[in-house]
């Protein structure tokens, strides 16, 4: 399998952003930056990049490079777990709506059709409207907006292979309905779905870096991308390298996860594989 | 006189590097104007490779003519070579002077254009004409088709005809513009058997009416003894044989052919029947399923604003009971409800009214672990994301059972015994071929040690000369086990060769019952005489098939409809049909 994205030539650029974002996630998570994210040194205040502050100060004389790597580690962490939960969730939805049919199909994709007339960052903006501000609640607000892509993605595969005479074969042994569920309906969709976890891990650090911009997400003075953009707008001019490094930072890890998504996508549909028997 | 076709060493390759992916290998023949060639192969022998050659069509799915000359005699007596020729004057050829006829009618029209439309395509294309005088052109095809209505069928789009009807479109399209070749590709094998007979008299006449040479793709050597002239046998990409109808099916040369005639089925009006099980040889034996008034009805769904108009009743009151050891098969074309009875009885549809019971009580659950099924497809029927050994573990796991050494145990001595290798346990269902899929279908219908197998057109997707493996494989697991088969087929020369019984179900209904043999032999029924004289047979040379536009009755009947009761007539020991008005 990673030989297999490693061969594809965006898989191999995707894969690489991905791998190395995951890397500075890590050590900002777990506080291993070259300078304190919060400490502020008033005498390099607004300092351009150099050797020591390798993106420069912000107003306060904290080092952006240290506060980029806790940015990406945070809006890593709101983003896997929202997907997490919306895979789970959709998944279970879809799997149930798809099976069952009839009245709890009805219900769950009238839902989801609701869900999704509404633009993504509206709907998150609603949900904490209501909960109030937190790193929690935009977790669950971002989950709450990916769940019906999940059930759709399951869903529509999931009606198909339950028509298959493998599905038939296996209700005639009798076997159990969470047997079919999981081996026979699951286990078929573990293609889509893994395509899915990675264009919406895309969409879901766009979304967090959209709410913290707003001061919805993440707040002062924990650091994530969007409140870095957000907290940069006033000194644009003055200070340049606070608004374009957390700024590539968002657009390459979109970049990544996409290109990794359209790699696993080729990769997976066996239309497109090419014949390795 | 210069053939109207002659294709000399033409090699195909497909892919990047054509010629390591050889397809067709070398293949040459000459046609004559007015002539068919019956072109007889499995499927990969590249059979249908070779006839998209002809008019170029396998470019559009990758493949590349490496080699060869494809010469064909145009209509001004000019020798065009269709190996090297350009696209755009490919483009005038096909339609007007080679025309093509696809298998699946139903996929090869446009279904949101009305047939009308899409046959005067043709004639705007090669003929320039419009408006009025294109659809009296396309109404002249159809009525050349035998449609009835032509006129008004003009208007219907494809979903709204038979698949049998769809053909005759297609054939009526390919004939447009009076092409000098037709290129039939398996024109009937998605089709009923009666409807396949219609279809092949129908290619004999306009065949006689128009002197339209005619390449025939198939493989059923026996529809190729019903029309062709001269007969090409394909095999891994060579023609390892050709030559006139007669000495191809009467004196065969090369071995492949030999075996093609030798192994495969071929319908004998019941002498090849079995004779290996006779009813009443064991006293007071207990039937192994004894089905009772099983009636299936599917309610059409109504609205807010429209009642119900009924139900389709798909099976209608049937009765039958099956022995240990004996197979029953039950025959019937298309939407007779063969496959509904066999489903009610495996639990996958709820009857209406009646029942079934095996030997052990009455079948009360929905799943009972000594009744077990065969499906059609090899292909979909195993999950291909599990491996072989948790394929037969799953219907040990449904019954409740553990996967111990014994369990694996009898998996490897199962798959000995149907056949495999041992080593296929740590396999995956695409690495076999579709007998070894089928082989592997039967071996986990087995796990269980059921009393019943319900065979749901086993060897209808299979090639023929795995489908004579696969019976034979099955008779054999039969007189070992002591098995009692249900063997639903469309297909009368594979239940000539496995079923002691035969039941023919029309619209629903049992019409006929009784003795392999004797069925086979002696129809009764109008219905299964038509069956039985529709199957073609390498005995029946260039016969005229009765050109016979019936069609099946429908089966939705209002609400409250019961069908009055059956009158029997009997016809010997083991044999009754139903008597009719």
């Amino acid at each position: 399998m990673l030989r297999a994205i490693f061969s594809h030539p965006s898989g191999r650029i995707g894969g690489t952003i991905v791998v190395i974002y995951v890397v500075v996630a890590l050590l900002g998570m777990f506080d291993v930056t070259p300078h304190s994210p919060l400490q502020q040194y008033r005498i390099d205040r607004l300092h351009a990049p150099n050797m020591i502050y390798w993106m420069g100060t912000d107003l306060f004389g904290r080092d952006v490079a240290s506060r980029l790597m806790k940015g990406v580690g945070q809006s890593f962490f709101v983003g896997f777990c929202s997907v997490t939960l919306a895979t789970f969730a959709g998944t279970v939805l879809g799997l149930t709506a798809a099976w069952f049919g009839k009245a709890w199909d009805g219900l769950v994709m009238r839902i989801m059709d609701v869900l999704l007339a509404f633009p993504a960052i509206l709907l998150a903006l609603l949900i904490i409207a209501i909960a109030g501000p937190g790193t929690w609640t935009s977790i669950a607000a971002i989950a709450i907006v990916y769940t019906p892509i999940f059930t759709r993605v399951v869903r529509g595969p999931a009606l198909s292979i339950k028509a298959r005479e493998f599905v038939d074969a296996a209700r005639t042994f009798g076997s159990s309905r969470s047997y079919i569920l999981t081996r026979h309906l699951l286990l078929n969709l573990v293609a889509p779905l893994t395509v899915q976890v990675t264009l919406a891990l895309a969409w879901s650090l766009l979304t967090e870096a959209g709410l913290s911009f707003l001061g919805l997400g993440t707040q002062p003075p924990a650091s994530s991308l969007g409140l870095m953009l957000a907290d940069s707008r006033n000194l644009m001019e003055t200070a340049p390298w606070l608004l374009i490094f957390p700024a590539l930072a968002i657009m390459i890890s979109i970049l990544g996860f996409n290109l990794l998504g359209d790699a696993l996508r080729d990769i997976l549909d066996p239309r497109t594989r090419r014949s390795a028997a | 006189m210069t053939p109207l076709l002659s294709v000399s060493n033409l090699r195909v390759g497909f892919g990047r590097n054509p010629l390591e992916n050889e397809v067709v290998r070398g293949v040459s023949f000459d046609l004559q104007a007015g002539e068919t060639l019956a072109v007889v192969g499995e499927s990969g022998s590249g059979k249908s490779v070779t006839a998209l050659s002809i008019n170029r069509l396998v470019d559009f799915g990758g493949g590349k003519i490496i080699s060869g000359a494809v010469n064909l005699t145009r209509t001004d007596n000019s020798v065009l070579d269709l190996a090297e020729a350009a696209e755009p004057v490919l483009e005038k050829i096909r339609g007007s002077e080679i025309g093509m006829i696809f298998q699946e009618p139903m996929t090869s029209l446009n279904p949101v254009l009305t047939i009308g439309r899409q046959i005067e395509e043709s004639f705007r294309l090669h003929r320039g004409l419009t408006g009025r005088q294109a659809t009296a052109a396309a109404k002249d095809a159809l009525d050349r088709v035998r449609i009835p209505d032509a006129a008004r069928r003009l208007k219907y789009t494809p979903n709204q005809l038979s698949g049998g009807m769809l053909q005759r479109v297609m054939i009526a399209t390919a004939l447009a513009c009076n092409p000098r070749l037709l290129i039939a590709d398996e024109p009937t094998t998605a089709l009923d058997v009666t409807v396949q007979a219609q279809i092949m008299a129908l290619l004999g006449e306009l065949k006689r009416e128009t002197g339209t040479a005619m390449i025939f793709i198939t493989h059923d050597i026996g529809l190729v003894a019903g029309i062709a002239d001269k007969v090409m046998v394909m095999q891994a990409g060579e023609a390892v044989e050709q030559g006139t109808l007669g000495d191809v099916l009467d004196r065969p040369q090369h071995p492949y052919t030999r075996h093609l005639l030798s192994a495969v089925p071929h319908f004998e009006s019941g002498r090849a029947a079995r004779s290996d099980y006779v009813r009443g040889q064991i006293k007071e034996a207990k039937p192994a399923l004894k089905v009772d008034g099983l009636t299936v009805r599917f309610k059409v769904a109504g609205s807010v604003f429209r009642r119900s108009p009924g139900a389709v009743h798909a099976v209608e009151n049937v009765d039958f009971d099956l022995m240990p050891r004996e197979t029953l098969a039950i025959v019937g074309e298309s939407g007779s409800g063969k496959s509904t009875t066999a489903r009610a009885i495996l639990g996958l549809v709820r009857p209406t009214r009646g029942g079934f019971s095996t030997h052990s009580g009455r079948i009360a659950a929905a799943t009972d672990p000594s009744v077990q099924m065969v499906f059609q497809n090899p292909y979909a029927s195993l999950n291909p994301r599990l491996r072989i050994d948790s394929i037969l573990a799953e219907p040990v796991i449904a019954a409740g059972g553990r996967v111990n050494a014994e369990t694996r145990a009898r998996m490897a001595a199962l798959l000995k015994r149907v056949g495999l290798p041992e080593n296929c346990l740590e396999r995956y269902p695409h690495q076999f071929s579709g007998g070894q899929r089928q082989r592997l279908c039967i071996a986990r219908a087995l796990m269980l040690n059921p009393s019943i197998v319900v065979l749901d057109e086993a060897v209808s997707a299979l090639d023929v000369s795995v489908q004579a493996k696969v019976l034979e494989l099955l008779a054999d697991l039969q007189r070992e086990y002591g098995l009692a088969y249900l063997f639903v087929s469309h297909d009368m020369a594979v239940v000539e060769r496995i079923a002691h019984r035969i039941a023919v179900l029309y619209a629903g209904e049992i019409v006929e019952i009784g003795d392999a043999a004797s069925v086979l032999s002696n129809p009764q029924h109008s219905y299964t005489k038509r069956l039985i004289s529709a199957v073609p047979s390498i005995d029946r040379r260039n016969q005229h098939f009765e050109l016979d536009t019936r069609q099946v009755p429908s089966l939705v009947r209002p609400p409250g409809f019961e069908p009055p009761a059956t009158q029997w007539r009997s016809f010997g020991p083991d044999h009754r049909a139903r008597a009719e008005a």
